[in-house]
This record gives C-alpha cells, sequence and structure tokens, in this order.
C-alpha cells in the first residue's frame, strides 16, 4: 500500500472485483457475531451471484444462523468446510452426506495452528468489524453489533493472502482502540448492517436452577479443594453452560472462604467471570470471546480483562499458550467413555451438533480438567464404551463428575490418592456405567453408513477421528 | 375391557411422556410413538406400552405417546393413569 492509496471500497462486488476471487478458493470468517452473524451469508450469497464455484469455507463457528450455506452444498457453490464448531441445519446437512467434501472440524487453537502453519491456506478473510477505520483498523467494542473481542479472528486477518473488513459502523481514522491492526487489512467495505444484536450477545447468563446439576456443581467444587489447586495465583476456565457457571459460583465461595486471589480466569468470558474480577477474586480475565453485554462491557473499560488471541489461547506450537498456564478447566460432554475420551462433537443420534471449540485445548493444558455432566440425559447413558467421536482424547481428561459419583481416571493416581482419602463418593468409571444402564436400560447403538461425512483433527493436526454419514 | 372416553397423562417435559388414549371400533390396540430416543430405545418403549395395556385387560384403544425420554416405570405408569381417566 502507497502513501496517497485508500482502502475503502464502494461496495462488496467492487471488493470481490479487486480481489479476483475464483472457483476453488478458501474463503474466511470469525464467529464472533454467532448466531446473529450477517456476514457469512451476505458474501457466500453475493459469490453466489456471481457464479463462483467449489469455495471452501473456513469459518471459526458455524451456527443456525448459517442455514443459507445448505443451498450452496446443495448447488455445488460451497463444496468444503473448515470449523471449529457446526451447529444446526449446516450440520444436518453435512451429517446427511450434503457437503462434497468431508468436513474438517479443528479445535480453537488448532485452527489458528493450522492458519499459521499454512496447513490451512487462507486466500480472502472476511472480517465481521463491529467498528473499522477508513485505514483498517477494527475493534468490537464499539458500534451496534459490538461483540467484544475478536480474538478468533486474529490468525485469519494475519496470514490471510487478502483481509477484508466489514463493517456496520465506519469510522475516521484512527479508530480506538485498536483490536485488528491495519497493517494485516487491504480493503474495508461498509454495509447497513453486519450482524443481529439480539443473536450476537445474550441479555444474562444464569446460573442453573436444576437441582441435579446444583448437586453436579457442588461436588465438582469439593474435588477442586480437595485438588489442593485452590491457592493464590490459581488459574480457572468453564464454559457458558448453567452447570459450568455453577461450578464457578461453588469456586467463588470457596475462593472467598479461603481468601484467595487467582492469577486468571479465560476463555469465552461471561458476566459471571466479570464479576469475579471486580470481586478481587481474579487479578485478571484473558478474554478470546464475550459471550454477554457486562463481558463486553467490562473488556471496553477494564484494563485487567485482558485481550488473548485463538493463538495465545490454545495453539500447541506457539512458545507457550495461556492453557499451558491453566490448572482447573471445567468441561461438557455428549458421551464420555470408559477411555475417558469425550465427544462433544455428534449427539446421541450421531449428527454433527457442535464440535471442540476450545474443549481439546484446554483439556490438555490445564493440570485439572474435571468434566460435569449428568449420568442420563433423556434416558440415554452418557458414559459408553465408545465414543461415536472422540474430540477430547482420554489422556487429557481427569476426572468425571456425575450427580451419583465421581470417577477419577487411573492414569492420574496422585489425584486418586488425594480424593480418596476425602468423604467424597469415588467409584470407577465402569461403575458409574453399570449404574446409569441399571436405570435406563441398554440403548441400541446407533448405524451409520461407511461414508466419512466428516474428519475430526486433534489441535495438532492430527486426525483423531472421523464422522460417518447416518443411516 | 373397553375404555370409554379420550384421556391423556403426562407431560411433555423432559424425561417424561405423554399418553393419549382413545377408544377405537377395531377391538385391536393400536399404538402411534413419537420418541426423541426411538432410535436408541424405541422397541423396549413399545412394548411397556403394550404389556401395560395388556396387563390390564384393554381392548379397542388407540394410544398416542410422545415421549421426551421417560424411564420405563414413568411409561407405564402414564399409561395406566391415562387408561383409567378413559374407563
Amino acid at each position: 500500500m502507497n502513501p496517497g492509496d485508500q482502502k475503502i471500497l464502494g461496495s462488496l462486488d467492487e471488493a470481490f472485483d479487486r480481489l479476483g476471487i475464483s472457483d476453488g478458493m478458501t474463503i474466511s470468517f470469525h464467529h464472533h457475531l454467532r448466531n446473529g452473524d450477517y456476514v457469512l451469508n451476505m458474501v457466500v450469497e453475493a459469490l453466489a451471484k456471481r457464479g463462483i464455484k467449489d469455495l471452501i469455507i473456513a469459518a471459526s463457528s458455524i451456527f443456525p444462523v448459517h442455514t443459507p450455506l445448505v443451498k450452496h452444498m446443495q448447488s455445488g457453490v460451497v463444496t468444503g468446510i473448515v470449523a471449529n464448531y457446526i451447529s444446526g441445519p449446516v450440520a444436518e446437512a453435512i451429517s446427511r452426506g450434503e457437503l462434497k467434501k468431508p468436513a474438517i472440524m479443528q479445535t480453537h487453537g488448532g485452527r489458528a495452528r493450522a492458519i499459521e502453519s499454512g496447513d490451512l491456506h487462507i486466500d480472502v478473510a472476511f472480517i465481521a468489524a463491529p467498528t473499522a477505520d477508513t485505514y483498517g483498523n477494527i475493534n468490537g467494542v464499539y458500534g451496534k453489533s459490538a461483540c467484544g473481542t475478536l480474538g478468533y479472528a486474529v490468525a485469519d486477518a494475519e496470514y490471510a493472502d487478502k483481509t477484508v473488513a466489514i463493517t456496520d459502523n465506519l469510522v475516521s481514522f484512527p479508530a480506538c482502540p485498536i483490536e485488528i491492526s491495519q497493517v494485516f487489512v487491504d480493503y474495508v467495505v461498509q454495509v447497513d448492517s453486519v450482524g443481529d444484536p439480539k443473536g450476537i450477545v445474550s441479555g444474562t447468563t444464569k446460573i442453573t436452577k436444576d437441582p441435579v446439576a446444583l448437586i453436579i456443581a457442588k461436588r465438582a467444587g469439593e474435588v477442586i479443594k480437595a485438588s489442593g489447586l485452590v491457592k493464590n495465583g490459581m488459574s480457572f476456565q468453564t464454559g457458558a453452560g448453567g452447570t459450568s457457571l455453577a461450578v464457578a459460583a461453588e469456586l467463588k465461595e470457596i475462593m472467598k472462604r479461603d481468601g484467595v486471589v487467582g492469577s486468571f480466569a479465560s476463555g469465552g468470558i461471561t458476566g459471571y467471570l466479570v464479576e469475579m474480577l471486580e470481586e478481587g477474586l481474579f487479578r485478571t480475565l484473558l478474554d478470546v470471546q464475550c459471550f454477554d453485554l457486562v463481558a463486553i462491557e467490562s473488556y471496553r473499560n477494564n484494563a485487567r480483562h485482558q485481550f488473548m488471541s485463538a493463538s495465545m489461547y490454545g495453539n500447541p506450537h506457539t512458545k507457550g499458550a495461556v492453557v499451558n498456564n491453566l490448572d482447573i478447566m471445567i468441561l461438557g460432554a455428549t458421551e464420555i467413555d470408559t477411555e475417558y475420551n469425550v465427544n462433544v462433537t455428534t449427539g446421541s443420534d450421531g449428527v454433527i451438533m457442535g464440535g471442540s471449540g476450545g474443549h481439546s485445548d484446554t483439556a490438555a493444558g490445564s493440570k485439572l480438567a474435571i468434566v460435569v455432566t449428568q449420568l442420563l440425559k433423556a434416558r440415554l447413558p452418557i458414559i459408553k464404551d465408545k465414543v461415536m467421536t472422540i474430540t477430547t482424547p482420554g489422556e487429557s481428561v481427569d476426572v468425571l463428575v456425575t450427580e451419583r459419583g465421581i470417577a477419577v481416571n487411573p492414569r492420574r493416581v496422585d489425584l486418586i490418592e488425594i480424593l480418596s482419602k476425602t468423604k467424597l463418593k469415588l467409584m470407577t468409571i465402569e461403575e458409574l456405567k453399570t449404574l446409569a444402564e441399571n436405570i435406563s436400560g441398554l440403548p441400541k447403538a446407533i448405524k451409520t453408513s461407511e461414508h466419512i461425512v466428516a474428519v475430526v483433527e486433534y489441535r495438532d493436526g492430527s486426525v483423531i477421528d472421523v464422522v460417518r454419514q447416518c443411516l | 375391557m373397553r375404555i370409554t372416553k379420550i384421556a391423556k397423562a403426562g407431560t411433555l417435559e423432559s424425561n417424561d411422556i405423554l399418553i393419549m388414549v382413545m377408544p377405537n371400533e377395531s377391538g385391536n390396540v393400536e399404538l402411534e410413538l413419537e420418541s426423541i430416543v426411538r432410535q436408541q430405545f424405541g422397541e423396549v418403549i413399545e412394548q411397556v406400552i403394550l404389556h401395560k395395556v395388556k396387563e390390564m385387560g384393554i381392548e379397542g384403544i388407540t394410544i398416542k405417546a410422545q415421549d421426551k425420554g421417560a424411564l420405563d416405570y414413568t411409561i407405564g405408569a402414564r399409561v395406566e393413569t391415562a387408561i383409567k381417566r378413559a374407563i
């Protein structure tokens, strides 16, 4: 870019002309606008109108709002998808075999690794920008589509051949703050709206009221306490689900009681973790993605609420990811098997309903990875002989906490020793499995065809499993 | 024994089943089952319902069941209640 050159283009079509987008290219998107995102659909629809075929969509996540992708898969406009999490009609269509090439499912850290190493080469990154200036500086904290941090968009912006900011809040140079720098951005396109605020953030994140889930959270809190990790400088991460938040609430009480100040909490950040920061229970938050309005506001206003990119968060091939500094991680599971392998990729019917996100990254990095789940969900036992799809390998999962008992991975001899000195009800995972099956009965196995519809990549890029088409 | 009217029992809450029973002229036991765990437990659920109907000696009944992952005792209890309400 020479002095005097402009980055502002009049329309998406002008951008496509300049970019020379052609058949077979890989285009990327971030998912910070979540189920409110307009940008992915807008771009793919416009490219379809231009007659482009064989696109590979590298989106950090895909949600129900991206349903129009299904028709583009059927018509051959889109023939490949690379994502860390896929839910809704697109996931169902992939499971029915409607995508020409198998989808590639990565982890949050693994995606950053793949982009930076060249395994995932991006021709053009389209960055939905809640705020952008005329020279391509971007932030996510201002504008009507504010979403907070833009951690998942960083590798895309830095490593794509071309990067286009698409914004509905164009400001004069320079934007403040700058999260993604002008040095990575080729063009800026202004549109009416990049997203629907109602789908971008949930108004509030609530702790579950389900008594069974609360018991699980209480037990998980007791395991954390007994592990000896609750001390000054400790670190913690949990998801935004009701049970996970309830564990955070348990931990909060323990930390207050013991007068402990943690070093950081990380991950997708919710209002609940902001509350813990503001109460002085953590010195800082490391935030790759804001889940709610409280988190966005805190990230905008509080210097101790810090940004991290997906690469800094979980990329195993950097000089150190944040997950490596993590003491305690609370994880969910759709299924877990007697080898402690966890599935969060496919549902009980074998259909894709999610994906790793940061699951595998945090399980691998943390000192204590606890899976919290009910023993049965709608009659289906969660513990299996073999999970349908391995998302996270059992060697990185330490403890399973259910409402009926706690199972510790036999590899963690040290933990078993510590926990067996407490009053906690320890069982083997096989015993818990039998307990559940005695209540529910034995489920019939789901049948799949031989046709592979998705490849599950572990964070280092190795193939950990495949997903087959459902019959 | 025959039932004389339409009746229902249960809810569409998770882990429950909604059973609706109605008399039919054929004299047979007819069952329509929808279940979120049909693939894994469909046959078991049908057996539990039909067993309960037989146990109560009911004929000429059409049963519509919408299952949200109920356990066998829940299913049996909901069927029994619906039938008693319909007699």
